[in-house]
C-alpha cells in the first residue's frame, strides 16, 4: 500500500494546546479518544467494586453486610456502569483514535460535536454517580432496586434516585447518538481516495453497524424512561394497569433497546478481533465480505427479536413461536464469524502475544456463550432457564469476552501506536492467564447453580448453593484483583518502554500502521491514496 | 462453612466441571442439574434440556478440536508458512454458503423438536373440570385461591429457626394440590412482577399487574416441591417461597374439607359483633402483626427506613417527601418523626392502603384481625396507647369510606 504523508507537519500547523484547555476544549480525535478511555476505565473500576462486593455478600447464605435494597442497587449499578459508563465509551474511545487512522483522515468528520458528545457522557456519568449517593443523605428516598431493566410498577415505588437515572440515561443516549453520527459521517465522507465501502477496514464496518444501530435504538430507551418520568410525577398511567396503561409495555421498549445492545457492546470488539487474528496469523481475514455481511445480518436480526428477554409475560403461542426462531437464526451469522476467525488462523504462522491471546481466548469462550445461547433461546428450555443464575452466567460469558476481552485486546494491540512504546509483554501474560483463570472459576459454576434452581438477583439463598456460590465468589477476587494489573501495564507502557515503530508489529497491514509511533497531532494532513 | 470444609467440596467440584452436567447425577446432595421432573411437561421440558445441551456439547468439541489442532500446528515457532492464498480456496469462496447452510440444519432440528413440547406447555387445555388456582403475587407473600372451592391460602415464608435445611424455602401454608388431576394456573399480581415458578412441575409464568397470564400441570407423583418468586420483586425477593405439596386425590379432598371448615369457624368468630378483651386482641394482633406487617414494618416496629416507617411513636423517619407527606396528611407524622395519629385514621391506612406507596390494601384481613393489628400496634413497643379497637370499630370504618365514595 503506497502512501505519501508528511510527518513533520508541525512545523506549518497550529500548535498543539496545552494546559487544562487541551482536554477541556479538545476537538483532536486522539485526546478525545484518550478521555474516552479514561472514563471507560474509571467506570470499569467502580462497577468492578461493585459486583465484588455482591460476590462477598453471595459467599455465604444468610445477610452478611448489604441490605437487600442496598444489594439490589448494586447489581443495578454494576450493570448501568459497566454497560453505559465502561463498555461502550471504551469503545467509542477506540473508533475515535483508530477510525481517522485507519480510513487515511485528518481527524474526525465533525470535531466540535465529538468534544459535546463526550462532556455530555460525562455529565451523565455524573448523574448516575449521584443517583448512587442520593440515598446515603437524609430523606434521599430508597435506592434504585429494580435491576438494570427499571421495569414498572416496582421502578415506581423507588425514591428520587429513580429520577436521576432517567436523566443519566437521557443524557447518555444524546452523547451516544451524537458520537454516532459522527461516526458515521466520517465514514460516508472522510475516506482516503480509493478507499471503496468495500476495503474499508472491518473495525470501521463493525463501528458503522454499532452506530446505525445506536441512532434507531436509544430512542426506544429515551422514550420508555420519560413515561415512566411521567407516571411518576405528572399523574399519567403509561405503565399503570390500575389507570389503563401496561406494565409490559416497558418491558417492549427496554428490550427493543436492550437486545440489539447487547451487538453494540459485542461488534466494535468483534472488529478488533478481526484485526489481530489476521496481524498474528501472519495472513490476510478469512472472507472480508461475509464477515461485513455477517455484521449487517446480526444488527438487523437483532433487532427484531427482543421479546425473547421476555418468554414468560404470557404471549401468545404464535408470538413466542416467531421470536424463538429469529433467536435460534442469530447463530447464523455470529457462526459465520467464528468460522471466519478460526479459518484466519488456519495454515497460518501463529505467534502468541496478548492481543492474540485474548482474541483466542473471545473465540472459545464466546462460541460457548453462542452454544448457551441457543439453549435459552428454546422456550420449553428457557422456561426453566430465565431468571435464574443460568442466564447469568450465558450473558457474563458472551459480554466479558465478547465486548471486554475485545477492548482488552485493542489495548494491547494499539497501545504501542498510541504510545510509541511496547508494553510489558510478560506482565502483558501474567494479566492474560490471572484474568483467564479467575473469570472462569466466577462463571462457570454459575451455570450449575442456574440449573439447579437458583434465580438472579437474590440477596440470600437457600443452603444447597453455597459451594458454588463459594468459588464463583473466589474466582470472583481473583478475577477483580488481577484488573489492577491493567492500569500499571498501561501506566508503564505510557512512561516509557522498548520504542515502537510505525508497523509494530511482524505483519501489520493498514494505513494506521503506516504512521509513526505514536501518530502526529493532526493524523493525516494529505490524503493517503488506497489502490 | 469451615475451611476444610469447602476444600472436601472443590475436589468434588473439579470431577463436576470435568463431566460438564453430561453424566447422570453422582453427587446427590449438590445439584447441577434440574430437579427429578414432577409432570409430563417438566419432563418434556427436561428432554428438550439436555437434546439441545448434547447438540451444542458436541458442537463445541469439533470447534474447540479445530482450534486446538491449528493453535498446536500452525505456528510460527513450529516453521509453520503462512498459506496466503487459503482464503482463495473453494472453501474460502463457498464458506459463506456452507456455514449458513449447516448451521441451519442444526437451528432447525432444534426448533423443530422444541416446536411440538412448546404447543403441549403453551396451549392451555379448555377442560371444565379442571382445578382451577389462581395466584397472585403479593410484596412478599403469595396467595392462592381455589376458585370453584372458594378457598384461599396464604403463603409466607418461614423464618430461618423454623425452615432449617429449608432455609428460605418453607413456608407456613403450602399450596396443596392433587396428582393425575390436570390444573390450570392464572397468575397475577397485586402490586409489582413477580414470577410464580417451580421446578418440578416446569411452569414459570410472570405475575403482572393488570394481567392474568395461564399455565396448566398433571402432577404425576407426590411430593414436596419447592420453588421461589423468579421476578425481581423489590426489598425481599429473596423470601418469596413457593411450596407445593402433591397429594392423592382423596387426601386432597380430605384436606380442602379440613380447610374450608376451619375457614369457616374463622369467619364465623371475626364477624361475630363481640367484643373482644385488649390482651386477647393484643395476643392475636402480635400473631397477625408477624404474619403481614413485619415483612415491611419490622418485628420491633422500627421499620426499614427510608423505604418502610417506624410504627413506633417518636421514632424519626428520613425519607423522601412522597412518603412522608402521606403520612403526615394522615396525622401519623410530624416534626420529622412518626407519632400516633387517630384511630379512624389508623383503621383507614390498613384497611385502604396509602396509594403510590408501598403500603398496599389489606383489606382482605378480616375485621377482627383488623382490629387485632391496630390495637397491638397502639399499645406494643412503648406505643402504651391504652386505645382498644374492636370489630365493629373496622366495620364502621369500612362503611364510613363506602359512603364517601358513594358521594
Amino acid at each position: 500500500m503506497s502512501t505519501a504523508i508528511s510527518i513533520d507537519h508541525d512545523d506549518h500547523h497550529h500548535d498543539i494546546p496545552h494546559g487544562w484547555r487541551r482536554w477541556l476544549l479538545s476537538t483532536n480525535h486522539k485526546d478525545i479518544g484518550t478521555l474516552y478511555m479514561i472514563f471507560a476505565c474509571i467506570m470499569l473500576f467502580s462497577g468492578g467494586l461493585m459486583a465484588m462486593l455482591v460476590r462477598a455478600e453471595l459467599f455465604t447464605p444468610g445477610i452478611q453486610f448489604l441490605q437487600p435494597d442496598l444489594y439490589n442497587n448494586l447489581v443495578t449499578n454494576h450493570a448501568l456502569f459497566m454497560v453505559f459508563g465502561a463498555v461502550m465509551p471504551a469503545a467509542a474511545g477506540m473508533a475515535n483514535w483508530m477510525i481517522p487512522l485507519m480510513i487515511g483522515a485528518p481527524d474526525m468528520a465533525l470535531p466540535r460535536l465529538n468534544n459535546l458528545s463526550f462532556w455530555i457522557l460525562v455529565a451523565g456519568g455524573i448523574m448516575l454517580i449521584f443517583s448512587v449517593l442520593v440515598p446515603f443523605v437524609p430523606g434521599g428516598g430508597t435506592p434504585v432496586n429494580t435491576g438494570w431493566t427499571l421495569y414498572p410498577p416496582l421502578s415506581l415505588q423507588v425514591g428520587m434516585s429513580m429520577d436521576l437515572l432517567i436523566f443519566t440515561v437521557h443524557l447518555l443516549g444524546v452523547s451516544s447518538i451524537l458520537a454516532s453520527i459522527n461516526i458515521i459521517v466520517t465514514l460516508f465522507n472522510t475516506r482516503a481516495p480509493g478507499m471503496t465501502l468495500m476495503k474499508m477496514p472491518i473495525f470501521c464496518w463493525a463501528w458503522m453497524v454499532t452506530a446505525f444501530l445506536l441512532i434507531l435504538i436509544m430512542p426506544a430507551l429515551a422514550s420508555g424512561v420519560t413515561m415512566l418520568l411521567f407516571d411518576r410525577h405528572f399523574g399519567t398511567s403509561f405503565f399503570n394497569a390500575a389507570g389503563g396503561g401496561d406494565p409490559v409495555l416497558f418491558q417492549h421498549l427496554f428490550w427493543f433497546f436492550g437486545h440489539p445492545e447487547v451487538y453494540v457492546l459485542l461488534l466494535p470488539s468483534m472488529g478488533i478481533v478481526s484485526h489481530i487474528i489476521p496481524t498474528f496469523s501472519r495472513k490476510p481475514l478469512f472472507g472480508y465480505k461475509s464477515m461485513v455481511g455477517a455484521m449487517v445480518s446480526v444488527g438487523s436480526i437483532g433487532m427484531l427479536v427482543w421479546a425473547h428477554h421476555q418468554y414468560t409475560i404470557g404471549m401468545s403461542l404464535a408470538a413466542v413461536t416467531y421470536f424463538m426462531i429469529g433467536t435460534i437464526l442469530i447463530s447464523i451469522p455470529i457462526g459465520l464469524m467464528i468460522v471466519n476467525f478460526i479459518a484466519t488462523m488456519w495454515r497460518g504462522a501463529m505467534t502468541f502475544e496478548t492481543p492474540m491471546l485474548f482474541s483466542i481466548a473471545i473465540i472459545l469462550l464466546f462460541t460457548f456463550a453462542g452454544m448457551t445461547g441457543v439453549m435459552l433461546a428454546v422456550i420449553p428450555g428457557d422456561i426453566q432457564y430465565h431468571d435464574t443464575y443460568f442466564v447469568v452466567a450465558h450473558f457474563h460469558y458472551a459480554l466479558i469476552p465478547g465486548a471486554l476481552f475485545g477492548l482488552y485486546a485493542g489495548v494491547f494491540f494499539w497501545l504501542p501506536k498510541w504510545t510509541g512504546h511496547m508494553y510489558d509483554e510478560t506482565l502483558g501474560k501474567i494479566f492474560f492467564w490471572c484474568t483467564m483463570v479467575g473469570f472462569n472459576l466466577t462463571f462457570f459454576p454459575q451455570h450449575f447453580l442456574g440449573l439447579a434452581g437458583m434465580p438472579r438477583r437474590i440477596v440470600d439463598y437457600n443452603l444447597v448453593f453455597t459451594e458454588f456460590n463459594q468459588i464463583s465468589s473466589i474466582g470472583a477476587f481473583i478475577f477483580g484483583l488481577s484488573q489492577i494489573l491493567l492500569p500499571i501495564i498501561i501506566i508503564k507502557c505510557v512512561r516509557g518502554g522498548a520504542k515502537a515503530s510505525a508497523g509494530v508489529w511482524e505483519a501489520s497491514d493498514g494505513l494506521e500502521w503506516t504512521l509513526p509511533s505514536p501518530p502526529p497531532f493532526h493524523s493525516f494532513t494529505e490524503p493517503p491514496v488506497v489502490k | 462453612m469451615r475451611v476444610g470444609g469447602w476444600l472436601r467440596h472443590s475436589g468434588r467440584t473439579g470431577a463436576l466441571l470435568l463431566a460438564s452436567g453430561l453424566s447422570s447425577p453422582v453427587f446427590a446432595e449438590m445439584q447441577y442439574n434440574f430437579p427429578e421432573p414432577a409432570s409430563a411437561g417438566a419432563r418434556d421440558i427436561y428432554d428438550i434440556h439436555m437434546l439441545t445441551m448434547r447438540i451444542t456439547a458436541v458442537l463445541l468439541l469439533i470447534v474447540y478440536s479445530i482450534i486446538c489442532y491449528s493453535l498446536f500446528v500452525h505456528r510460527k515457532s513450529r516453521g509453520a508458512v503462512p498459506d496466503q492464498k487459503f482464503h482463495l480456496g473453494t472453501f474460502g469462496r463457498w464458506a459463506w454458503v456452507m456455514v449458513p447452510v449447516l448451521v441451519l440444519g442444526v437451528d432447525l432440528s432444534i426448533a423443530g423438536s422444541a416446536e411440538k413440547v412448546l404447543h403441549s406447555l403453551w396451549l392451555v387445555p379448555k377442560d371444565q373440570d379442571m382445578l382451577q388456582i389462581k395466584v397472585v403475587g403479593h410484596q412478599w407473600w403469595w396467595e392462592f385461591e381455589y376458585l370453584d372451592q372458594k378457598l384461599t391460602v396464604e403463603s409466607r415464608a418461614l423464618p430461618p429457626e423454623k425452615a432449617g435445611e429449608h432455609y428460605l424455602r418453607d413456608v407456613d401454608n403450602r399450596l396443596v394440590l392433587p396428582t393425575n388431576t390436570k390444573i390450570r394456573f392464572m397468575h397475577t399480581s397485586a402490586d409489582v412482577n413477580h414470577a410464580f415458578w417451580v421446578p418440578e412441575l416446569g411452569m414459570k409464568k410472570d405475575a403482572i399487574a393488570g394481567y392474568v397470564t395461564e399455565t396448566w400441570a398433571v402432577i404425576d407423583r407426590e411430593g414436596v416441591f419447592r420453588g421461589q418468586c423468579a421476578e425481581l420483586c423489590g426489598t425481599w425477593h429473596a423470601r418469596m417461597p413457593i411450596v407445593v405439596e402433591a397429594v392423592s386425590s382423596e387426601r386432597f379432598k380430605t384436606w380442602l374439607g379440613e380447610q374450608q371448615t376451619v375457614a369457616a369457624a374463622a369467619a364465623a368468630e371475626a364477624g361475630a359483633d363481640k367484643v373482644w378483651p385488649k390482651e386477647d386482641l393484643i395476643e392475636r394482633g402480635r400473631n397477625a402483626y408477624n404474619k403481614s406487617c413485619a415483612a415491611c414494618h419490622q418485628l420491633d416496629g422500627k421499620g426499614l427506613p427510608p423505604a418502610f416507617p417506624p410504627i413506633v411513636a417518636g421514632l424519626p423517619f428520613p425519607a423522601a417527601a412522597a412518603l412522608t407527606k402521606p403520612l403526615e396528611e394522615r396525622g401519623f407524622f410530624k416534626d420529622g418523626k412518626v407519632v400516633l395519629g387517630s384511630v379512624a385514621s389508623h383503621l383507614d391506612i390498613i384497611v385502604h392502603g396509602i396509594p403510590g406507596t408501598a403500603m398496599q390494601p389489606w383489606g382482605q384481613l378480616n375485621n377482627l384481625d383488623i382490629a387485632a393489628i391496630a390495637t397491638y400496634e397502639r399499645n406494643a413497643w412503648g406505643n402504651d396507647s391504652g386505645d382498644v379497637v374492636q370489630p365493629a370499630d373496622v366495620e364502621k370504618a369500612r362503611a364510613a369510606q363506602a359512603t364517601a365514595a358513594a358521594h
